[in-house]
């Protein structure tokens, strides 16, 4: 393999990271809220817009990310409790969801642009040399953003396995009535379901941030390839969200190699619409 | 004559699932502690919207529900678990990919801390689903799922089980032993609500019976009486009919 494939291949699985990180928020509201949110890559964008204005006061960037994320889960449950909570209550169907959802992603979208611009901006970041790993370079912050990814993962495996909540959320996404009257507190998890959600995917818009301008388009961009690699790993599954993930965003950034890099979305697209056709359950099982 | 509290009071109880379509038209039911009490009637009559609506899945229009000599018209059902009402639903009454264990502790999700006496219990109870423990809910079998989801009522030792159709879907035989474990559940002192299709095994064993029809409760009475009245029968047990 040539240096400039192995390259790619890195880049690959640090794209790959950042769209688990949100995917795994995005599948986990699907599962557990019935909600296709199309709002989730824009949650993104906020989470990367909070990370840049703190960032620019002066703190260090993986503070602001932390800090970010808080901002963007109070946006988000602020969302639960103005929209969904009371949609929900009035048992909407999944097609008006899906409808509010992409009106609050161009509402979010552009409320960006009304407050911080249309521009390209960057955070302020100290000038760190890239790493020499076998002769290939890779930027110290790709490395951070994928070691960050896989700790998320690890710590998001824990939660669902072994605590209390984690199990709930597993047992309202199986099965809400039942839920319900055996006593689970269903509010509690869904309150649970956003901060988890949004948290993760302000974390992956803050981190993408770092390999990318920050710019009011860059979440909604990426929420295809995010519902490709939710489908791919069969909707609902948070694991099969992060494998789907890693496999998209390596396709994408290794397809450069032989197609131009405008097309990238198209192979994600296409990886999408193949497995819609002869695997529409997805490679894993739909369930947590 | 001296009456007891009855433990639960449902009285003149009109509820639906959508406005101005009540299934339950005035109905009225009671239960004392301890007792097993069967509700019958014929496809429609409302005896699993009876259950819901006891159980806060459906708000009742009208009417009181007074259970443990509180009115719980309008508690959620997580709230009316945390006073000592448990129910199990007709069909998906586990949750397929929990293991057995998790299933029982989501019971008891109320609960704070150590589950492992409870569920220790609810296995000495159904000694089938010790060696299931660690396996997914639905890779079981229709009878050990249905132990299951009475297991997981049982973790929080509630004084009234509301059970909605246990023996639909199952064999003959199980039958038979899913309604030997009521029997035993309700020895144990455990009040029992049981919603039936199987009318003639079900009042044999029970203490009382109402048979519903059309929203409202028609008939009242001891399993014995309500087995060897010519209506019940021929209304609704198939009697006369060349049995």
């Amino acid at each position: 393999m040539d240096q400039q494939l192995i390259q790619l291949l890195v880049n690959g699985i640090a794209v790959g990271s950042i769209i688990a990180l949100s995917s795994v928020g995005l599948t986990l509201t699907y599962g557990i809220l019935r909600l296709a949110n199309f709002a989730h890559g824009d949650f993104m964008t906020l989470g990367a817009y909070f990370t840049l204005v703190i960032n620019l006061l002066g703190v260090n960037i993986w503070l602001a990310i932390a800090l970010g994320s808080v901002l963007t889960i109070g946006i988000a449950l602020l969302s639960e409790k103005l929209l969904w909570a009371p949609m929900r209550e009035r048992r909407a169907t999944s097609t008006t969801l899906i409808i509010i959802s992409i009106g609050l992603a161009l509402f979010i979208r552009n409320g960006i642009i009304l407050i911080w611009g249309g521009a390209n901006q960057a955070y302020d970041l100290p000038v760190a040399s890239a790493l020499d790993i076998l002769g290939i370079r890779v930027a110290q912050n790709r490395v951070v953003v994928v070691a960050l990814a896989v700790l998320v993962i690890f710590g998001l495996h824990y939660l669902l396995q072994n605590t209390k909540i984690g199990k709930a959320m597993r047992a309202v996404a199986d099965n809400v009535d039942l839920a319900r009257v055996s006593g689970i507190n269903v509010e509690q998890v869904v309150i649970w379901t956003w901060v988890i959600a949004a948290g993760l995917t302000a974390v992956g818009g803050g981190m993408y941030g770092l390999i990318t301008a920050v710019r009011p388009n860059m979440g909604w961009f990426l929420i295809l390839p995010m519902f490709a690699a939710v489908i791919l790993g069969g909707i609902g599954n948070p694991y099969g969200a992060i494998a789907g993930a890693f496999v998209i965003g390596i396709a994408q950034e290794v397809g450069t190699y032989w197609i131009p890099t405008e097309y990238k979305l198209g192979i994600a697209l296409l990886m999408m619409v193949l497995v819609l056709l002869v695997r529409p359950q997805g490679i894993f099982r739909g369930t947590l | 004559m001296t009456d007891p509290a009855p433990l639960l009071r449902v009285e003149d109880v009109y509820a639906g699932y959508i406005n101005d379509l009540d299934i339950l038209q005035g109905v009225n039911f009671k239960i004392y502690p301890g007792e097993l009490v069967v509700v019958i009637g014929p496809n429609g009559a409302g005896k699993s919207t009876l259950a819901k609506t006891i159980f806060g899945l459906l708000t009742p229009r009208r009417g009181t529900i007074v259970f443990d000599g509180k009115n719980i018209v309008g508690l959620k059902s997580n709230q009316i678990v945390q006073r000592g009402m448990c129910y199990v639903p007709q069909i998906a009454n586990v949750f397929p990919s929990l293991t057995v264990d998790e299933n029982l502790e989501m019971g008891a999700f109320v609960r704070s801390g150590s589950l492992k006496e409870l569920k220790d219990r609810i296995y000495a109870l159904f000694p089938r689903l010790v060696e299931r423990r660690k396996q997914r809910a639905g890779t079981l079998s229709g009878g050990e799922r249905q132990q299951l989801a009475m297991g997981r009522a049982l973790m929080l030792q509630p004084k009234l089980l509301i059970l909605d159709e246990p023996s639909a879907a199952l064999s003959p035989q199980l039958v038979n032993s899913v309604f030997e474990l009521i029997k035993r559940i309700n020895s144990e002192g455990i009040s029992i609500i049981l919603v039936e299709q199987n009318a003639r095994k079900a009042l044999a064993m029970a203490d009382r019976g109402y048979v519903l029809e059309t929203g409202r409760d028609r008939f009242e009475g001891s399993g014995p009486d309500l087995l060897n009245d010519p209506k019940v029968g021929e209304l609704y047990l198939g009697a006369g009919r060349g049995h």
